[in-house]
């Protein structure tokens, strides 16, 4: 069967069972757009901006664990794409992003709307081709999913050329079946030898601690870990990236750590024998102060990325695979063995975890007058808890609130841009999860500094029916800069009052959506309860927050686990018990 | 610690600048890079000399072999290994002198590759210590020009880097 470049293109993306392609047509990808008109089992969604094409591709990817794809011209749409790419890049989400390309012979010509995308994403991107023959389109893509998908995920970019999609040249077209390649070989399996002696390790341990990332959510591992963690009844905290792959009401579970994490996760951090890291990456928001960082403790990882092991800190039982099957063996071996850990040292460990619990750091003084931005939390969680609900969110103090306040019980109902922390991430990214879930309630959590950076998308929501529900935690700063300022400049709030804002409701209004103002804590459930009942509509709720409250507990950058800046409210409550 | 790593790549556009630009980017010292198609033209051999303590070296070693371009790489510093560099001198060779110039690359087991009425061009390969010695050999006046490959390196023995060895 004979095609043309661009039909291939089409016939590749139904090969790997794309469902939505998310765009931006141009000149370079014009071909391709029209083979796509004609095509019906794939559906394309027009964005605004191509930086929505790549985070709704990457929402979609994080809610369902599908490769999320994108299509953008070359020039400009590339570049718009890069925020997308980097940030899909840094939390490990499988992506592939189509970028059209000038024709080969005006390549390197600085030809209208040319840019070298590959050479500008060679650094964020898993890999990235330029496709240079028609002939050779197939195998790129198949090469290109496969490397999305397989072993560390991550967004792979490929660069078509506008004459290799010309509707004038037809070639044989036959999608290769399985895709080896000497140079890639992702791992499987870890290797048991370490997987005994982290074995040895956790039954000798007598105050360990579970610590969890991003990668036991990625590697649908989530089951594996709540068995062993049953078993064990080892402690467990998870990063940002992690949160819902232990449910949040497991008794085992300490919250997140790092530094907006909770004292009773940060102190036993700071006081285990014995870390078992899966499937994170020990970032500098996790670690604190390196040299401060678990000193009393062994450490064992496991990661499916050799080169996350020993990167930042120096481990004692390296083991390099699949979390899955890694976890699935360590439970084995477990169980093999007659005495498992330290019942006595156990339960001597949980008492010393519950003095820290008893802390209760995340208590803040509610008010009747404002709404605080943890109450919003707090009730969103009230109103949705029954539902099949998403949370998506942006980035700053509203980010963490959400990741403290709203216990996720699932993996996949958090998805938030926690590496490169992009502003702007949330409203495409919950337009790609109400794509693959149309029944599910999907929320984006959002700030009015975030919200302002990809808000043309209400006109994607609109024109593609998504009746997403925004919660805007408007302060009328950006929240979290603001409380840098307020901590570490003296209280110089250099440009971080987002002076200006238009009327959010009326704007949601003027995109043919629903829109809100709440100002009283007593009116907030209600206004929920109405939002959240309106199935079919996009609901944009502006709630008017307490505009100076802070994230807390809270570690400067720099600063060890132990020396956590707790609520000036608690520390006030405590002086006075 | 000084680090010899040879690297077996796909020959492909790019391959050079995703080294290159790792090493930018992670803040990697790159002392010498070189790089040439080998016997099976759908391959090239990289050899890159690097400085740095375990832990970097661990981490280069990995983010190298995490590219999805690199095939196969090896550490020739971590065994019995041989080095060999490249160098050609241009030096001024003026009547009077060209015979002492002569002698010296005699000593040095060097080759007079070019010959003009005021110059010679030197060619001399051999372990870095030796093209360094060589270079202070020679009155720093008469030196015209330098030119160096940068280490290439092999394994002794049978361990070494090829699609079908072991590493």
């Amino acid at each position: 069967m004979d095609l043309t470049g661009a039909e291939i293109v089409v016939q590749a993306l139904k090969e790997e069972g794309v469902e939505y392609v998310w765009g931006y047509p141009g000149g370079a990808v014009l071909h391709i757009y029209d083979a796509l008109f004609q095509e019906k089992a794939l559906q394309h969604i027009l964005v605004r901006h191509e930086q929505a094409a790549t985070h709704a591709a990457d929402g979609y990817a994080r809610a369902t664990g599908k490769v999320g794809v994108a299509l953008v011209t070359s020039g400009p749409g590339a570049t718009n794409a890069v925020t997308g790419i980097a940030t899909a890049y840094m939390d490990s989400i499988p992506m592939v992003i189509l970028t059209g390309q000038v024709p080969v012979p005006f390549i390197g010509s600085d030809a209208f709307q040319e840019v070298d995308i590959t050479g500008i994403t060679r650094p964020c991107v898993k890999h990235n081709f330029l496709v240079k023959r028609t002939e050779d389109i197939a195998e790129t893509m198949a090469k290109a999913f496969y490397i999305a998908r397989t072993g560390r995920p991550g967004p792979v970019l490929v660069d078509i050329p506008k004459d290799v999609t010309d509707p004038g040249v037809r070639v044989p077209f036959e999608y290769p079946k399985k895709v080896s390649m000497r140079s890639y070989k992702p791992v499987e399996k870890g290797n048991t030898r370490q997987v005994r002696k982290a074995v040895d390790l956790m039954v000798k341990a007598r105050r360990p601690v579970v610590y969890t990332g991003g990668g036991v959510v990625l590697g649908e591992a989530s089951e594996d870990l709540r068995k062993l963690i049953a078993h064990t009844h080892f402690p467990v905290t998870n990063t940002l990236m992690g949160l819902g792959s232990i449910a949040a009401s497991d008794d085992h579970f300490l919250g997140m750590l790092g530094m907006h994490g909770t004292y009773e996760a940060n102190m036993a951090m700071h006081e285990a024998d014995l870390i078992i890291a899966v499937g994170a990456r020990f970032d500098d928001r996790v670690t604190g102060k390196l040299a401060q960082f678990c000193p009393n403790a062994k450490i064992i990882h496991v990661d499916v990325d050799p080169a996350s092991i020993s990167k930042n800190v120096r481990v004692d039982v390296p083991i390099v695979g699949q979390v899955k099957p890694v976890l699935k063996d360590m439970l084995k071996f477990l169980k093999e063995r007659k005495s498992g850990p330290d019942k006595a040292a156990l339960k001597e460990w949980w008492a010393r975890i519950k003095t820290w619990r008893d802390v209760d750091c995340l208590k803040y003084a509610n008010s009747d007058k404002v709404i605080k931005p943890q109450y919003a939390i707090e009730t969103l969680h009230k109103v949705t808890r029954r539902r099949n609900f998403y949370l998506t969110s942006d980035v700053g103090q509203h980010q963490m609130f959400a990741a403290q306040f709203y216990p996720f019980e699932k993996p996949r109902r958090w998805i938030n841009s926690g590496g490169l922390g992009t502003m702007g991430f949330g409203l495409p990214a919950a337009m790609g999860v109400q794509q693959a879930f149309p029944k599910a309630t999907v929320a984006c959590v959002t700030g009015e500094a975030s919200i302002q950076m990809c808000i043309q998308e209400l006109a994607t929501c609109a024109q593609h029916d998504l009746p997403l529900k925004i919660i805007l935690l408007n302060n009328g700063y950006m929240g979290m800069v603001r409380q840098w300022q307020e901590f570490f400049y003296d209280k110089r709030y250099s440009h971080s009052y987002v002076d200006a804002l238009p009327d959010f409701a009326k704007l949601a209004e003027t995109y043919g959506h629903v829109g809100m103002t709440i100002e009283n804590p007593g009116d907030l459930e209600a206004a929920y309860k109405e939002a959240f009942g309106m199935k079919d509509r996009l609901v944009f709720m502006n709630v008017i927050i307490d505009p100076e409250e802070n994230v807390y507990p809270m570690i400067e950058a720099g600063k060890g686990h132990h020396e956590m800046h707790m609520s000036p409210h608690l520390s006030a409550e405590r002086e006075l018990a | 610690m000084r680090h010899i790593i040879s690297v077996l790549i796909e020959n492909e556009a790019g391959a050079l600048a995703r080294v290159s630009g790792l090493f930018a980017a992670r803040g990697y010292n790159i002392e010498s890079l070189t790089v040439a198609p080998t016997e099976d033209a759908t391959l090239s051999r990289m050899t890159i000399v690097t400085h740095g303590d375990e832990m970097i070296i661990e981490q280069i070693i990995k983010q190298l072999n995490k590219l999805v371009d690199v095939v196969k790489l090896l550490d020739l510093s971590e065994g019995p290994h041989i080095e060999r560099e490249l160098m050609m001198v241009k030096v001024k060779a003026e009547k009077g002198m060209r015979e002492e110039m002569k002698r010296m690359a005699d000593i040095f087991r060097a080759n007079i590759i070019d010959v003009t009425d005021c110059s010679y061009t030197i060619e001399l390969t051999g372990a870095g210590e030796k093209l360094d010695a060589f270079l202070q050999a020679v009155n720093d006046d008469l030196i015209m020009e330098v030119v160096r490959s940068g280490p290439l390196g092999i394994s002794r023995g049978e361990k070494g880097l090829g699609l079908s060895t072991n590493s």
